[in-house]
């Protein structure tokens, strides 16, 4: 009979069925030989540079400090040997996912990541065992690592708030660098560096409220706002800081900083002790802050409504959500959360604010948050990478390593374009951010 | 909460549950700058009925939708819901009232799940605000279970089909314990097999006592499903009608003139076979053959329809024949001239007109004026240039014309072709295509999204262009179409010519047809069933 073709009958769910199993098998996106070839070229490159080219020296690593309260013994690694073991894992690690690819079958994420951590390691055993003194801390680089990345995770938080919502925030640079110089200057006026902790959270609100007001009131295309703020930003700063912090530094520019406050007995574990029992009062807020945003976005009704506001405002706005109001105070929040970010320039890191003293670091944050693929977990870890590149180069040339120590500056960026053009795979951006919302 | 005009406000979600809601739009008006889109407009819903608002697209159903959910505020009139007034701030308070929506572009979070997308507006927390997706599972799951929606609450809405989406839809609205649901254009979406699942799920609803207010122009769901039906024409109501009223009278009543559903045609005076395809095939950038050594051909004064379920290579057939196709093997001859290989521009050339299945990518520019889009394939020839310079007199003298001859409801030639409603925009391309001596005239969907009226006028043109001795060509998958225009029909089943049959096949051969079965054996069949709707659904 003819039933098995034509049937009209309204019989439910079998289409559905059929069809959702067709959808599914459609929908996987092409397999690129990106990440592949990628893989490849490092793994050769390691093979070479740190593996045939290595130093004959052997690398060591110290891994506790004085301070710990157990002593680890430091690991030996001979340069040499070392590259070529790990660079010869790297580039098995290249041959599956080639492999994976001639199966048409995506690179799976845990090998990007062992594949990066094995390359740093590599680079890392390199560089110290060529350098003059062939001995670095680890606890250190790492430590020094989160200290740099503090203002980054702020920053690339904002975005996070900020995009997720459907607003795109290029003036993290002008809400971290209005922040540090507010911090600085209301920390000086008031002795009291919490008074300026908590105006770096309204000076980085007020640079975002406009901002908002800008890019979801009066539609103005939000790069450009953006970009005009951070401008802005700079040149008011600036001239505050020549005009005003100048003339009376005693008085305007030598804000009291806040303390390291050591948790006692925890601050002692290696390594991971002084990355989160040994920090400023910023330092704790920052990891406050990636879990109560991270929880928050994904576990309450707060973060639905704002996600849902960033992937389709009209879907929003007829199940009674008030789209631009949302935008307006999440871009708001994150401004805040920025400005915290750029405190840690005036009142942790250096005990004064100079011109430019956030140097782009908003714009790494901006890479950051799309490495770590809009996710404040994400943006963390993708900030602590820039700031363990920043470290890094900065340590290798205190050491005094064979490759000039301009090209180690150019590390942080270099692992920036990397991160964000070779090893993230096609990453998806909130649907409507960047674009305004009118009703209608 | 400050809400002083919704009733509901000191209702108990219990008694909420059982209430019977009778809503009324009293004197409803709305404007839009100059623009009246609704003018005092009076509907009563009585409690547990499927309410259809008929009307044209552009008729003003959707303002006033919009406006009963809170979307517009009215600019006159009053909505009453068991006769007292009320105020929408927002679709939030139409909701609260027992209005729930199910848009005709759907309001989905596509990267969320069925849950996610249901709790959205009305989450159940625990404490501190986090989000208890359980407990919309659970409700999700309910729903699902009591009309049979075979709804996977962790699914992402982007995997869905069409389908499902609109029952994700449908119940984001029950959850929300709507008593009257709103269905704007529900059936523009989904193919003829998924139409008659959502009718029987009106159905269903309506007897468990939700209200229906049900927006649409096709006439045949309208009868399938409506107890009153209220007929919606320039924003006004023009009166309410009965679904036991024939289509004839509902269509003339829509329109505001007679209309004659079925053509008037006269039977075809095939002259000379002026174009030929021989073994045609198209190969897809995945090595896939979309169209399948395909030979036929088509004579002077003949409407050739080609009938298939959509994605069954129509698409790459015609855009081989204008040149949009890479791989393209075997041969297109116009009056014994090989066209493959040929650029769109020599295609175009050589007579060809051609109407593209979707008119905002394919057909017009939208943001370009009405006038500019009518000259599109000739704007480079005189009278409309000369050497470099363009006359833009001309191309507007034009516009008038074409605009006069095809009843294209416009103030003005300048306006932006995107302004115009789907119909009009119909009609701004098969004006442009039909404007120069044609050899060829080919027609991809040429009613799709277009009201009753100017789907009478296209119909027409597309006849008078074969009486004047064009061979034509129509790619439709709309069946009624097909048996309407054709005189003779090609079935297409993945890629490949099932069969050529003349225009009075049945309706249940086609069906088969379309579903690859080839003609000897589909009309054995067809004889043996021979079920009057058979086959529309393949």
């Amino acid at each position: 009979m003819s039933a098995t073709a034509t049937s009209p009958l309204p019989g439910r769910g079998t289409p559905g069925t059929e069809s959702t199993a067709e959808v599914q098998a459609t929908s996987g996106k092409p397999v690129l030989w990106k990440t592949p070839v990628m893989l490849s070229a490092l793994g050769i490159v390691a093979f070479i540079f740190f593996g045939l080219m290595g130093s004959d020296k052997t690398a060591k690593f110290g891994i506790s400090t004085g301070g710990d309260f157990f002593q680890l013994p430091a690991v030996e690694v001979p340069s040499m040997a070392g590259g070529i073991v790990l660079s010869v894992i790297m580039l098995g690690l290249a041959a599956y996912a080639v492999f994976l690819k001639t199966r048409d079958r995506p690179v799976p994420t845990w090998l990007t990541i062992t594949f990066t951590v094995l390359f740093v390691a590599a680079f890392l055993i390199w560089v110290v065992g060529g350098a003059r003194t062939p001995s670095i801390s680890l606890a250190g680089l790492i430590a020094g690592s989160v200290t740099l990345a503090v203002p980054l995770v702020f920053g690339s938080l904002s975005g996070v708030l900020c995009e997720r919502v459907g607003v795109v925030n290029i003036a993290i640079e002008g809400q971290l660098l209005g922040g540090a110089f507010t911090a600085a200057i209301v920390a000086s006026v008031t002795q009291n560096p919490f008074v300026g902790l908590l105006a770096a959270a309204v000076a980085g609100a007020a640079v975002s409220m406009v901002l908002a007001a800008f890019s979801i009131k009066y539609l103005v295309n939000q790069i450009i706002v953006g970009v005009v703020l951070n401008v802005l930003v700079s040149g008011v700063t600036g001239f505050l800081f020549s005009t005003v912090m100048q003339e009376d530094k005693a008085r305007f520019n030598s804000p009291p900083g806040l303390e390291i406050v050591e948790i006692p007995v925890l601050s002692g574990i290696p390594i991971i002790g002084p990355i989160l029992f040994k920090q400023s009062v910023v330092g704790y807020l920052m990891y406050v802050a990636v879990i109560v945003v991270w929880v928050g976005l994904f576990k309450t009704k707060w973060g639905l409504r704002v996600r849902a506001v960033g992937e389709h405002p009209q879907a929003a706005d007829t199940m009674g959500i008030k789209v631009n109001a949302t935008r307006f105070w999440n871009v708001t929040l994150g401004g805040a959360i920025a400005g915290i970010g750029g405190s840690f320039f005036t009142l942790v890191a250096i005990d004064s604010f100079t011109k430019e003293i956030s140097g782009g670091r908003g714009f790494i944050a901006l890479a950051a948050l799309i490495f770590g693929r809009w996710n404040p977990i994400g943006a963390f870890f993708a900030a602590l990478l820039f700031g363990f590149a920043d470290n890094l180069q900065s340590i290798v040339t205190i050491i005094g390593t064979p490759v000039p120590s301009q090209f180690m500056a150019m590390l942080p960026y270099l692992v920036t374009v990397l991160a964000v053009a070779g090893l993230v795979g096609r990453s998806r951006p909130p649907a409507a951010s960047g674009i305004p919302y009118v009703k209608g | 909460m400050l809400q002083p005009h919704i009733p509901s406000g000191t209702d108990t979600d219990a008694s909420r549950l059982v209430r019977v809601l009778k809503l009324e739009l009293r004197g409803i008006t709305k404007r839009f700058g100059t623009l009246l889109a609704n003018d005092h407009i009076d509907v009563v819903v009585e409690p547990g009925q499927i309410h259809c608002l008929l009307g044209e697209n552009g008729a003003g159903k959707s303002t006033l939708m919009n406006v009963l959910y809170g979307l517009y505020e009215p600019t006159e009139g009053e909505i009453l819901i068991d006769d007292k007034p009320v105020t929408f701030r927002g679709p939030g308070d139409a909701m609260a009232a027992g209005i729930g929506m199910v848009h005709q572009h759907f309001m989905l979070v596509p990267v969320f799940t069925v849950a996610e997308n249901v709790a959205l507006g009305a989450e159940t927390t625990k404490a501190g605000g986090f989000l208890n997706l359980d407990d919309t599972r659970r409700k999700i799951k309910e729903i699902s279970d009591r009309y049979g929606f075979d709804v996977d609450p962790d699914a992402l809405v982007e995997d869905l089909p069409v389908g499902v989406q609109q029952r994700v839809e449908i119940i984001k609205a029950l959850v929300r314990d709507a008593r009257v649901l709103i269905l704007d254009e529900p059936t523009a979406v989904l193919t003829p097999q998924e139409t008659d699942e959502l009718l029987d799920i009106m159905r269903q609803l309506k007897s468990s006592g939700t209200s229906i207010v049900f927006i649409s122009h096709k006439l045949r769901e309208v009868k399938a499903v409506s107890d009153t039906i209220t007929v919606i024409r320039r924003g006004k109501v023009v009166g309410s009608a009965d679904p036991g009223d024939s289509t004839t009278a509902l269509a003339s009543m829509m329109v505001g003139r007679a209309v004659s559903l079925t053509l008037d045609k006269s039977p075809a005076k095939p002259l000379e076979k002026t174009f030929q395809v021989k073994d045609l095939t198209v190969i897809a950038p995945n090595g896939q053959h979309t169209v399948d050594g395909i030979s036929f051909d088509i004579a002077r004064g003949e409407i050739l329809a080609v009938a298939g379920v959509q994605g069954n290579g129509q698409t790459e057939l015609t855009e081989a024949i204008l040149g949009l196709q890479e791989r393209v093997y075997g041969s297109i001859l116009l009056d014994n001239v090989e066209l493959v290989g040929r650029s769109v521009k020599d295609v175009l050339n050589a007579g060809v007109g051609f109407v593209p299945e979707d008119r905002s990518v394919d057909g017009l520019i939208g943001t370009f004026s009405i006038a500019e889009n009518l000259v599109l394939d000739r704007y480079d020839q005189p009278p409309f240039a000369k050497g470099i310079s363009m006359s833009p007199a001309k191309v507007l003298e034009n516009a008038k014309t074409r605009i006069d001859e095809f009843d294209v409801r416009t103030p003005s030639g300048l306006l932006a072709a995107g302004t115009l409603s789907g119909g009009n925009q119909q009609k701004v391309v098969m004006a442009r295509e039909l404007s120069r001596p044609l050899r060829l005239f080919i027609a991809s969907q040429p009613t799709r999204g277009v009201d009753v009226g100017s789907i009478e006028f296209l119909h027409k043109r597309i006849v008078a262009e074969r009486d004047q001795g064009t061979p034509v060509m129509i790619i439709s998958t709309e069946l009624d179409e097909v048996m309407e225009l054709a005189d003779r029909i090609a079935v297409l089943y993945k890629g490949k010519l099932v069969g050529i049959v003349p225009a009075g096949t049945g309706r249940d051969v086609l069906g088969l047809m379309m579903a690859g079965i080839p003609q000897e054996d589909a009309a054995a069949e067809g004889h043996a069933t021979a079920s009057p709707e058979g086959g529309e659904n393949a």
